[in-house]
C-alpha cells in the first residue's frame, strides 16, 4: 500500500527507493508552505486591485507597461517551467546518470536570469518613466506584487545553483532528490503565480 | 514499460506546455491584438487565466482527482477558500468604499 501513495508533483516511482517514500511527508509539508505563499501572494492582489485606480495624477498603465519585455518575460517562464519538468523526468528516468538533470537545470536556470533580467529592465524603464514606488498608492503595490515574484524567482535561481553543486559534491542521493522534487513544486508555483500577475496587473490593467 | 511510462510523462508535459501556450496567446491577443470591449477582453482574460491554472496544476504538478492524491486536493481547495474570503472580501469592500467616495 505505502508504494501506492503519491505525493503531489512527479513521482520517482518505487524503483528510486527511499527517495520515493522519503518524499511523501516532506513535499506535502512542502505544500502547505506553498499554500501559505499563495495567500501572501492572494492578499498583494487583493491590495494591487484595490489600488488599480489609485494613480493620484501620476503615470498609469497604459504608459508604463512595455508588451513586448512582459510577453518576453511570460515565454521564458513557462518554458523555464516545461525545462524543470524535462529535468525530473530526466531524474526519474535517467538511470542515475546526472547529464542529462545537470543539462535542464542550467537550462532552466538560464532561462529563469532571462526573465530576471527582463523585470528589472521593466523596473528601470518605469522608474525612469516617473513610476517610483512613492508616486502613487497603485506604483507602491505594482513594486509589492511584481517585486515579490522576482523576489521568489531569485530565490529559486539561487536554490537552483545550490542543487547543482549539491549534485556534483553529494550525488543524486535521496536528499537531493527529495529537495530536487521540492525545487520543481516551488518552480512551477511561481509559474502559476506568473499567470495571475500577467492577466490582472498587465492584461487586465490595459483591457 | 519502463519507456513506455517515460514516453507518457514527456507527452503529458508537452501537452500541459502546448494547452499554456495557446492560453497564454489567447489572452494577449483578446487585448493587445482585437478591438474588444473591456467586459469581453477582461472574461476573455479570466477565462483563459483560471485554464491555463487548472492545465499546469494538472500536467505540470500532476495534481488530479484520483484518489491518493485527495488530501493535496482538499489542502489547494481550502487554501482557495481562504484566499477567496481574504482576497474576495477586501476588493468587495475596497470597491464599495471606492464608490461611495466620489
Amino acid at each position: 500500500m505505502i508504494g501506492e501513495m503519491l505525493h503531489p508533483g512527479l513521482n520517482l516511482g518505487a524503483a528510486h527507493g527511499e527517495a520515493h517514500t522519503r518524499s511523501e511527508p516532506v513535499l506535502f509539508g512542502f505544500w502547505v508552505f506553498l499554500m501559505s505563499d499563495l495567500i501572501l501572494f492572494g492578499v498583494l492582489f487583493a491590495t494591487y486591485v484595490s489600488m488599480r485606480n489609485a494613480t493620484a495624477g501620476g503615470p498609469g498603465p497604459r504608459e508604463l507597461y512595455d508588451f513586448i519585455s512582459i510577453a518576453m518575460q511570460t515565454g521564458l517562464l513557462l518554458l523555464s517551467s516545461l525545462t524543470y519538468g524535462f529535468a525530473c523526468l530526466a531524474l526519474k528516468h535517467g538511470g542515475g546518470r546526472r547529464s542529462g538533470l545537470v543539462a535542464w537545470l542550467v537550462v532552466t536556470a538560464v532561462l529563469g536570469a532571462g526573465f530576471l533580467g527582463f523585470e528589472l529592465a521593466d523596473f528601470y524603464s518605469v522608474a525612469q518613466a516617473g513610476g517610483v514606488p512613492s508616486r502613487s498608492g497603485w506604483l507602491s503595490a505594482y513594486y509589492a506584487l511584481v517585486g515579490l515574484h522576482g523576489t521568489h524567482i531569485t530565490v529559486g535561481l539561487l536554490w537552483m545553483a545550490v542543487m547543482l553543486v549539491q549534485i556534483g559534491a553529494l550525488g543524486l542521493s535521496h536528499r537531493v532528490k527529495t529537495r530536487l522534487l521540492m525545487l520543481g513544486l516551488y518552480w512551477h508555483f511561481l509559474d502559476l503565480v506568473w499567470v495571475a500577475i500577467f492577466s490582472i496587473v498587465f492584461l487586465a490593467g490595459v483591457a | 514499460m519502463k519507456d513506455a511510462e517515460a514516453q507518457r510523462e514527456l507527452r503529458s508535459y508537452l501537452t500541459g506546455g502546448a494547452l499554456s501556450v495557446a492560453l497564454t496567446l489567447l489572452a494577449f491577443a483578446a487585448v493587445l491584438w482585437f478591438d474588444l470591449a473591456r467586459a469581453t477582453a477582461l472574461t476573455i482574460v479570466a477565462s483563459a487565466a483560471v485554464a491555463q491554472l487548472i492545465v499546469q496544476v494538472r500536467y505540470f504538478l500532476h495534481i488530479d482527482l484520483s484518489r491518493q492524491k485527495r488530501e493535496d486536493l482538499q489542502l489547494i481547495l481550502f487554501s482557495l477558500l481562504l484566499l477567496t474570503l481574504m482576497a474576495g472580501g477586501t476588493i468587495w469592500i475596497m470597491g464599495s468604499l471606492a464608490g461611495r467616495m466620489h
